[in-house]
């Protein structure tokens, strides 16, 4: 009963932790400069245009009211396509960036559009290009409420990953379904869980103490 | 548009400093956008902070600091790329009076050490008075009046103009802060005025019976002194009337000082004398 299979959990770990890191990393990468966009071209932005802003607001949100099971599925195709195969760890990391982008994108627009817009004018009225804004005033001043964000992106991420079991790509999620559910092994789904718990607080507490040292506010 | 604009320095009522940059780097982002060097740049902020009187602040966030002394770093950041004009934009607005006085001396000394001219926006006439050599007067938008400060101080045409200056005596007579510390105030206003600063004034208190008398007249042809009047109000109320005066004393001597100063005692006016080197 309480034999836990200790390797196949520390492999498991490793691959959840692998498979969040890594679409966590394209999420930010990506979901970012989405966010940067999703603000700038809304009206009173930097690069105010409205088709922009409606294109691309729809894009994210057609991804985001799809549950991530489904997407994990409908999107094969494309996982193929890119990583060769629809199967695994790699695999995985497609669909759990395709839902992390639009999620940390929306979040960072949030976040992005709480800047003091008399600082964007203090700035451009010093000279200041788009891109200097973007890169002095928008994102250092958002840095601590991103950092933030990255944390709880992060956190869904973990949720998410677990569920990418199904496609076979390994990690807690998948080892707590095949040994906890399918084979009635209680101690495994037990691990899993407080594992997931403990990933989760960490990532948390990292990211508040990480926002905390970046805020002068 | 951008050129221009990289030209005049701009300061604004709430100080719009980053956050996330220490006082060095918000002084250094003009310079940054200009396109500095990064050895030129610690060199001309250091500079900078000097003049404003901030060296000890250098690292410190914009959250650390006073209102005061956000608004120097806005003055020290405005100046950095060398501006053709400095835009102020009610920079004084949101601090205390004791405040703003230091800050309108920090601009003055600007505009004197520097040559630079400054365009200064605020709605508060004390402001205006303590530092302004020509003003215009927006109504709605529209210039409604223009000219030498103390000309228009002195004989307002627009009704605006009146409005604005009745509002301020109705504050300043609440108030009772508007009289000027001459040890710190008076050069400025003298130069302002483009004479030279004289080396002895006296500011006096008259109370009661002694505001109805001709003191300073009589003064002058007692002591043979040559007095000219830098500031004066008169303030009464249904018990009590006070006038206090200030005034300068041309090519005073030692002797004549002391003259001036046994009149007064004489007369039982309060009387205080500065000594400008």
């Amino acid at each position: 009963m309480f034999s836990l299979p200790l390797d196949r959990l520390i492999d498991a770990l490793v691959e959840t932790v692998v498979m969040t890191l890594v679409s966590g990393a394209i999420s930010f990468v990506v979901g970012l400069p989405l966010g940067l966009v999703l603000v700038g071209t809304a009206s009173g932005g930097i690069w105010e245009n409205s088709w922009v802003n409606k294109i691309v607001g729809a894009f994210v949100n057609s991804f985001r009211p799809l549950p991530f099971i489904i997407l994990l599925i409908a999107l094969i195709p494309l996982t193929r396509l890119i990583v060769g195969t629809s199967i695994g760890t790699a695999a995985a990391i497609v669909p759990l960036s395709i839902s992390g982008i639009p999620y940390f994108g929306r979040v960072s627009e949030v976040l992005l559009r709480e800047v003091d817009r008399d600082l964007v004018e203090a700035v451009r009225a010093m000279g200041g290009g788009d891109w200097t804004i973007v890169r002095e005033v928008l994102v250092p001043e958002a840095l601590p409420s991103l950092i933030a964000g990255f944390a709880v992106t992060l956190a869904l991420l973990i949720g998410a990953s677990a569920m990418a079991g199904a496609v076979g790509a390994g990690g807690l999620g998948d080892l707590a379904i095949r040994y906890g559910y399918q084979r009635f092994e209680t101690s495994v789904m037990v691990a899993v869980i407080v594992i997931l718990i403990a990933l989760v607080s960490l990532v948390q507490a990292a990211g508040d103490r990480l926002a905390k040292a970046f805020d002068h506010r | 548009m951008r050129k221009v604009r990289g030209r005049i320095g701009m300061i604004f009522q709430h100080f719009n400093l980053l956050s996330s940059k220490t006082v060095a780097g918000n002084v250094a982002l003009p310079l940054k956008i200009a396109g500095w060097p990064r050895g030129d740049r610690l060199k001309r902020v250091a500079t900078l902070l000097e003049l404003v009187g901030l060296e000890a602040k250098a690292s410190a966030y914009p959250a650390q600091l006073s209102g005061g002394q956000k608004q120097r770093v806005g003055i020290a950041r405005a100046l950095a790329a060398d501006p053709a004009l400095l835009l102020s934009d009610e920079a004084t607005s949101a601090l205390d009076p004791e405040t703003t006085g230091s800050i309108l001396a920090l601009l003055r000394d600007i505009n004197r050490k520097l040559g630079l001219t400054i365009v200064l926006i605020t709605h508060e006439m004390n402001v205006i008075r303590g530092i302004a050599h020509r003003v215009v007067v927006l109504d709605a938008g529209r210039v409604v009046e223009e000219g030498d400060a103390a000309a228009v101080f002195a004989d307002p045409q627009a009704e605006a103009t009146r409005r604005l200056l009745v509002s301020a005596d109705v504050s300043a007579s609440e108030s009772h802060a508007d009289a000027p510390d001459p040890a710190r105030e008076t050069a400025g206003v003298l130069a302002l005025n483009g004479e030279p600063a004289r080396d002895v004034e006296f500011r006096i208190t008259l109370e009661g019976a002694l505001t109805d008398q001709p003191v300073l007249s009589d003064l002058t042809l007692a002591t043979g002194a040559r007095t000219v009047v830098v500031w004066a109000k008169t303030e009464r109320t249904p018990e009590r009337a006070s006038t206090t005066i200030l005034f300068s004393v041309e090519n005073s001597t030692p002797e004549l000082v002391a003259r001036i100063e046994r009149y007064l005692r004489r007369v039982g006016a309060t009387a205080e004398r500065f000594d400008h080197v």
